[in-house]
């Protein structure tokens, strides 16, 4: 895969590829320009980045390129591409079955009116971002996609997934809504039945120490990600935010075993900038954590914001940042069952709020703001994602008991409301610097 | 010794660049010595431009919606109205505890913090016009009242009309039926006024607030919001002498260097 971005020829430009799998060459451009733009006004146009971002900013330029055309070639030989859209499905397992797995979600604001032929307006950015991409034929992981796995973390993907069953091969986990014994079975159950279904589908039998093999290398993928983000509790951090979420973006789409290389070798560079004393906010930045709902691909909206604003983001409490990276899966567990138990018990932690109650992610949150010092909190609500909007009130008063202020922004994709959220960002800004 | 020889205090300008008005207020030696109120047009930037150069002035802070804009044309500081209505507003009722300021097209409630004259937290309504001064100046033209006169006119309403819908667009075709059907136009625009209330209410009621309750903004020159706002709070809102230039007072304090910014 290139590891730098070569001058005009953006996500955008693999006009051929497109062609050939059938895709609505035009619109695609007309969407992807418009990403590859976003890109460049605001991760490209930092300065000081570590020079091996080059590899990750690849990433992103390649989504629609390098890295389609890979997985073809990969499924010439017989393996499988599944399409995901929750960090819930169990990576280990797929891996472990040869399979490819690829979060397909959308962070584009232009594809939602694709989506909306079919779905109501008022449901979240994340999923008619998603199904648009599907619907209007600008996805180049749709034609080539063996099987989509939906979960049921929140109502309107639920529903979707039921819509968009009846077009094409889509397989739903189902998530307990509670943590106690009874939801540790189901969850076992399914995470069991989601292994079965993918021996059908790549006609393989989960074999154990494949299994402990892709285990070891997602343990060691969330451990390069958790060294990444210590380097965010320094006094001043060798990289920023938006960085950083282009990293965690790039985890959820790139090859496990080359991401982790290239990750583990940013990270020394890391470690070298911070010896040398060379960090990237000033003096006076205040330090941020976004909480809340993922920044996925295409979505460098609110780290943006905050981080033009003067601030610096070091710490996202989201599913593009600790919800993917924190709790390992226990290595030295023996026999198949005990494997998936081990994978089952770890995906369990995650702390979503589609989970009641959902207490863990508050004593999270509060011991992410101790490590990484931070300032404040923005909590960050896709509109119409209830769960995260409602809990938002429990963690803005475990906040405030804690002594850390917080803001509560509730947006979606579309610039339109930039100048009300840049008022909000900068007040926030200016009550933490009295 | 001649009066020429007395040199005249250091001036400060607060701009306040509204998306409907524009506030300038001038602050020499610690108190407001001059203000200027006047429709916001394309032409920003020329229209404060104009205004400053007959000016002889230390310094400058812009805030608003278009602060940005005049820090990019003009030397000036910028600060987010959320600082400067709360500066203002400790600077022109020392006992303030909350702000509730209801401008051209957002509504904005500040907890004010101990002492400094900074906010401690802030509220604001969503994206859209709804509850704002623009909402009040549609459904005014609606019914035939100027804006001046709509908020005394709802007083008289003998009754208050529910109104369903707090959306702009909604509300203007419930009004043309209650119209249309009859209703007194005093009683549909209490009703009106009565929406709005109930939408900044929960706002405001978020906060445990020590201090009087004050409103800001050209809205709080509405007796009647002003009424339903202090009954729905069951305590009173003061309203300043020039409620408008609030902000505009806590952009010329900024400017003056008298907070850390």
């Amino acid at each position: 895969m290139p590891s730098r971005i070569r001058g005009e020829e953006c996500m955008a430009r693999s006009d051929e590829l497109l062609k050939d799998l059938g895709l609505d060459v035009d619109l695609h451009r007309r969407i992807f320009d418009a990403v590859d733009r976003n890109f460049r006004e605001t991760v490209l146009a930092q300065k000081i980045r570590p020079a091996r971002m080059a590899y990750f900013d690849g990433v992103v330029h390649e989504a629609h390129g390098g890295r389609v055309r890979e997985i073809i070639e990969r499924r010439a030989a017989g393996d499988k591409l599944i399409g995901t859209f929750c960090i819930y499905v169990p990576e280990e397992i797929v891996l472990a079955l040869g399979a490819i797995p690829v979060a397909l979600c959308g962070g584009t604001s232009l594809s939602i009116p694709y989506a909306e032929k079919l779905l109501p307006r008022d449901i979240c950015p994340l999923v008619k971002s998603t199904v648009g991409l599907a619907l209007s034929n600008t996805c180049p992981y749709s034609p080539i996609e063996d099987l989509a796995v939906g979960e049921t973390t929140c109502d309107a993907k639920k529903k979707t997934w039921d819509l968009l069953a009846k077009n094409g091969d889509l397989y739903v986990i189902e998530l307990p809504q509670k943590k106690g014994a009874r939801d540790r079975d189901l969850w076992f159950e399914e995470v069991s039945q989601f292994k079965s279904r993918l021996e059908r589908l790549t006609g393989r039998t989960l074999d154990p120490e494949r299994l402990a093999g892709a285990v070891r290398l997602m343990n060691r993928k969330r451990r390069a990600l958790a060294r990444l983000n210590d380097f965010r509790k320094e006094a001043n951090p060798p990289l920023s935010g938006l960085d950083a979420l282009v990293v965690m973006q790039g985890a959820l789409l790139d090859d496990a075993a080359r991401f982790t290389q290239r990750l583990e070798a940013l990270n020394d560079e890391l470690e070298d900038r911070v010896r040398r004393g060379i960090g990237v906010a000033s003096e006076r930045a205040k330090r941020i954590m976004i909480s809340g709902c993922p920044s996925v691909l295409g979505n460098w909206k609110l780290h943006a914001l905050v981080e033009s604003a003067g601030a610096i983001v070091v710490c996202d409490e989201t599913c593009t940042g600790s919800r993917y990276y924190e709790n390992l899966v226990e290595e030295d567990r023996s026999g198949l069952e005990a494997r998936i138990a081990a994978i089952a018990d770890r995906y369990l932690k995650i702390e979503c709020s589609c989970f009641s109650p959902n207490d863990e992610r508050i004593d999270s949150i509060l011991r992410l703001a101790r490590e990484h010092r931070v300032d404040g909190v923005v909590q960050y609500v896709l509109q119409y994602c209830h769960t995260y909007n409602v809990e938002a009130v429990a963690v803005a008063a475990a906040l405030k008991d804690a002594g850390v202020p917080s803001l509560k922004v509730v947006t979606d994709y579309a610039e339109s409301d930039t100048g009300q959220l840049r008022l909000r960002v900068d007040a926030f800004l200016e009550g933490l610097g009295r | 010794m001649r009066t020429d020889d007395v040199p005249a205090p250091d001036l400060f300008l607060g701009l306040d660049l509204g998306s409907r008005t524009t506030k300038i207020v001038e602050l020499a030696a610690g108190a407001v010595v001059g203000f200027e109120v006047f429709d916001t047009t394309h032409d920003s930037i020329e229209q404060v431009r104009a205004r400053l150069d007959r000016r002889d002035y230390v310094r400058a802070a812009a805030t608003g919606y278009g602060r940005f804009l005049m820090n990019a044309h003009l030397d000036c500081r910028v600060v987010t109205e959320i600082t400067a209505c709360a500066l203002g507003t400790r600077f022109v009722r020392p006992q303030a505890g909350l702000v509730i300021d209801i401008g051209g097209q957002d509504s904005k409630v500040i907890l004010l913090g101990n002492g400094s004259g900074a906010f401690a937290d802030f509220e604001m309504n969503d994206r859209c016009a709804a509850g704002t001064g623009r909402f009040l100046e549609v459904m005014a033209r609606l019914l035939g009242f100027g804006i001046e006169e709509f908020g005394r006119a709802a007083c008289e309403g003998g009754e208050m009309i529910t109104l369903s819908s707090m959306c702009t667009v909604f509300a203007e075709s419930e009004v043309i039926s209650l119209l249309a059907a009859g209703r007194d136009r005093a009683s549909i625009a209490l009703g009106l006024h009565g929406s709005i209330a109930d939408r900044v209410y929960p706002l405001a009621a978020r906060f445990d607030v020590n201090g009087e309750v004050v409103m800001a903004g050209g809205v709080a020159l509405n007796p009647c919001l002003v009424d339903l706002l202090s009954q729905r709070l069951g305590r009173p809102v003061v309203v300043p002498e020039h409620p408008q230039i609030v902000t505009a007072i806590g952009a010329a304090l900024a400017a003056s260097c008298c907070v850390p910014l």
